[in-house]
């Protein structure tokens, strides 16, 4: 018999904000924190700098405005950045959808597809910056 | 609460969705902003040139009359903000116990995806 609504269920309080960085966590673990935090990060920026940066890209002066504004380097890393918060969610998210169809399921396969999800994403964003920083 | 009733050996219902609806969502909207990416992505490897004209006709296309362009986004649009809440509002849930806060910021982040929502469609659609 179940008494899954009156009994207290165990909780485990073994994270502590000091000890995060110490963590030994395996490749898919990363990619899983990473997950969250680029997916928390584009929400965040969503209505105050990305909204607002299409807005301006869809005025005729302002597309004209947006190659001076993207000539700085500061702009230049943020605009990497949430492109490097996008391709990681886009990838992992991806990963995420296969192996909720039962593929890649084990220790083995499964830190393997984080690797490659790692080397797409990075790779990506690295052409990004070469684009960006104007190698071509 | 209610006097829960027991449906089956392991289950009783006390009300609660059991997340089988969200879960479902959550990838669904990620397959249609998937979509819409890979989407944005052809139109801008078909520009013959990248041009303010072509920019804005990538999100504002129209087939025979139809708006299509601005449709497609506010679509899309509007599976990232059902994506959003529910990815976000696991967060609260995970690392803020107390009940007031955590209400308090899941209806900020709700008034912070319609607005997103809202601002998005002015733009698209006012282009």
């Amino acid at each position: 018999m179940s008494d899954s609504a009156t009994k207290k269920r165990p909780q485990y309080r073994n994270i502590s904000v000091g000890q995060i960085l110490k963590y030994r966590l395996p490749l898919a673990g990363r990619l899983s924190i990473l997950h969250r935090v680029s997916g928390a990060l584009m929400f965040l920026l969503l209505p105050v700098l990305i909204l607002p940066l299409f807005a301006m890209s869809m005025s005729p002066s302002g597309f004209q405005a947006f190659a001076v504004v993207a000539g700085f380097p500061v702009v230049k890393i943020v605009f990497l950045v949430l492109i490097w918060a996008y391709l990681h969610h886009f990838c992992a998210g991806i990963r995420y959808l296969v192996l909720d169809s039962h593929h890649g399921l084990d220790k083995y396969s499964a830190q393997k597809s984080a690797g490659v999800v790692f080397g797409a994403s990075l790779g990506l964003t690295f052409v990004f910056a070469l684009k960006l920083f104007g190698a071509w | 609460m209610a006097t829960p009733e027991k449906i089956g050996a392991k289950r009783l219902v006390v009300g609660a969705h059991y997340g089988v609806g969200d879960f479902m969502i959550q990838r669904i909207t990620a397959i249609i902003m998937a979509v819409y990416t890979l989407i944005l992505l052809v139109g801008i490897l078909m520009m013959p040139s990248f041009t303010y004209e072509s920019w804005v006709a990538l999100f504002t296309f129209s087939v025979g009359g139809l708006p299509l362009g601005q449709l497609l986004g506010t679509l899309a649009f509007l599976a990232l903000s059902y994506h959003v809440w529910i990815g976000v509002r696991d967060i609260w849930m995970d690392y803020v116990k107390p009940v007031g806060i955590r209400l308090t910021l899941q209806v900020l982040t709700i008034l912070w995806l319609i607005g997103s929502f809202v601002y998005f469609a002015v733009i698209i659609w006012g282009a």
